[in-house]
């Protein structure tokens, strides 16, 4: 019995061990791949071990790709644009790539190993992009459809951004999605806080992060983005500053603010600002207190359809009428606008019929 | 059939046709519903099982009747087989991706997806349980990945006629195939009479 039962357990370890010595010995040869070199951009360059996804090369390396799958090639998110060493495409990206990406070697940097001398370009952004871990700290009714959330960062716990960028936020599987998305939100907190993220969310109906944000999350719950992304933000220049914004289009634009008084910027400032009605209206006492503390700072809102009960004693009209009427000379301005494309658009128009040179123009559509 | 070589290709046709692994034992259904969406890849998938299913029996027929059986370990065998199948398709996979970038793009990137296939592993218990002498095997083993590999090019082809079908939404996916691989394992029963292994 007992001899049956160390012989049965013997051989069973025999015949494990030399299997896996074998495959240790295929992986030590025929799987190592040695130190292969990766070229971003050109410019920078990393040796890596060969042999893994680039997704987790990358990674490894501290750059980080947005996906959502976690490299399962399920998502199609990872999208990397491979000049050399990538060899032809697998089946498992062709789901994901359409004629076009293929012309220009876009590929799914889960599923391309890098297996030899490598070269990609990636947004420069990308360098200091990582995903965050957080805790909802307060969730507060800034308007009756626009959410502020507070979100206090757990892992890294410091988060270095420019004021006006944006994260993206991770809406996990729930009614209206069966996988994880993500959602652009922009920060509205300053940059100078560096362990706290704010959003200021605008509830859009049938929306999936936003009905996400609104009617599920809870203060306590954890929350993943990544970030921080985008070209939005503040250039240091001597010009005049115009700000126009729409609806929750104020978060960037308060963070550019906030990140004004911090530095102690000097510069004539304007903010245009357009709402509905008062109800549709927010954050007028932080306007107030930044028009105290900022040298050369006004902030103009205005109220398209006041209600009678109002008693709305500012401008009147829609924020193309008010820009119009205050802006003046545009020669000198620099323009930053966030809003809906149709108020950009419209606002773009104002600001170039007042010679703003239109490369000043800045703008972030959603 | 008198001549030594009858048996072992009577096996090797009938395990394509009429005891075909999928259609006649419905084993390996999972990559079989999974992976019949176009045909291009399911050939590549049709061929890695072909391959596998063939040189897996060959190696488990070895370590069967030269290891488990002197030793009176026979009853070991699903672990055992389960181990040798693993390993082996994973060297085979590092091999190709060393090897052949074309061949690991149409063949190797599916390995991993079969190494837990219970066709395979199917196909190495039925060799033992009907006493299957070594060609035998090897030709019962690489039958049966061919009629699997039929099936799965079958189901694929039908499959895209299916896209520009209108479908009960309850049976769309998964549902609609597996009545349409009930409707293929009934076709393939008009051979049954043509050739028989037990």
């Amino acid at each position: 019995m007992i001899q049956q039962l160390l012989l049965s357990v013997g051989a069973i370890s025999a015949i494990a061990s030399l299997l896996a010595i074998l495959m240790v010995i295929t992986d030590a040869t025929i799987g190592n791949y040695g130190i292969v070199k990766l070229t971003i951009n050109n410019n920078k360059e990393y040796e890596v071990k060969g042999g893994r996804p680039l997704l987790a090369t990358l990674m490894d390396e501290g750059i980080f790709i947005p996906s959502a799958c976690g490299g399962r090639g399920s998502c199609g998110l990872c999208k990397v644009k491979v000049l050399e060493g990538a060899g032809q495409y697998l089946p498992t990206e062709l789901p994901w790539i359409s004629e076009d990406e293929k012309k220009q070697d876009i590929r799914l940097s889960c599923q391309v190993k890098v297996k030899q001398d490598f070269r990609i370009e990636i947004p420069e952004e990308l360098f200091n992009v990582k995903e965050f871990r957080g805790r909802v700290e307060s969730i507060v009714d800034l308007t009756h459809d626009i959410k502020e959330i507070i979100i206090t960062l757990i892992e890294p716990s410091e988060i270095e951004i420019r004021a006006g960028q944006f994260i993206q936020f991770k809406v996990p599987e729930y009614e209206l999605t069966n996988e994880p998305v993500y959602r652009a939100y922009s920060v509205a907190s300053s940059p100078s806080d560096k362990t706290r993220v704010e959003l200021e969310i605008r509830l859009v109906p049938g929306g999936i992060g936003t009905t996400y944000v609104h009617k599920y999350l809870s203060e306590g719950g954890e929350v993943i983005f990544n970030g921080p992304h985008g070209d939005f933000f503040l250039r240091d220049t001597d010009r005049e500053i115009v700000c126009i914004a729409g609806g929750s289009g104020m978060a960037p634009i308060k963070s550019i603010l906030l990140d004004m008084n911090c530095k102690g910027v000097n510069r004539r400032t304007r903010y245009f600002f357009g709402a509905r009605s008062k109800r549709d209206l927010f954050l007028e006492d932080t306007m107030a207190e930044l028009e105290m503390s900022l040298p050369d700072f006004t902030f103009i809102p205005t109220l398209s359809e006041p209600k009678d009960g109002d008693n709305w004693e500012g401008e009147t009209g829609l924020v193309t009428n008010i820009l119009d009427k205050h802006l003046g000379k545009g020669s000198n301005v620099e323009a930053y606008l966030c809003g809906s494309p149709g108020l950009i658009d419209a606002c773009v128009a104002i600001l170039t019929k007042h010679r703003v040179p239109e490369e000043l123009i800045y703008y972030d559509k959603f | 059939m008198s001549t030594t070589l009858a048996v072992p290709v009577t096996i090797f046709f009938a395990s394509i046709f009429t005891n075909n692994i999928l259609l006649a034992n419905y084993l390996g259904m999972c990559s079989f519903l999974s992976v019949s969406r176009e045909i291009k890849t399911s050939v590549g998938l049709g061929i890695a099982v072909t391959f596998v299913m063939a040189t897996t029996s060959l190696l488990n027929w070895l370590v069967y009747h030269y290891i488990l059986i002197p030793l009176n370990l026979d009853y070991l065998r699903f672990i055992v087989f389960i181990m040798v199948i693993a390993a082996f398709v994973q060297i085979v996979e590092m091999i190709i991706e060393r090897v052949s970038e074309g061949l690991y793009a149409s063949l190797g990137i599916f390995l991993p997806l079969i190494t837990v296939n219970c066709a395979i592993l199917g196909v190495s218990l039925f060799m033992v349980i009907r006493d299957y002498d070594l060609l035998s095997s090897f030709l019962f083993g690489f039958g049966s990945g061919l009629g699997w590999f039929l099936a799965i090019m079958a189901m694929a082809g039908i499959r895209q006629k299916l896209k520009r079908a209108q479908i009960p939404r309850g049976l769309e996916g998964a549902g609609i195939t597996l009545i349409i691989t009930g409707m293929m394992a009934l076709a393939f029963m008009g051979f049954a009479g043509i050739l028989n292994i037990t």
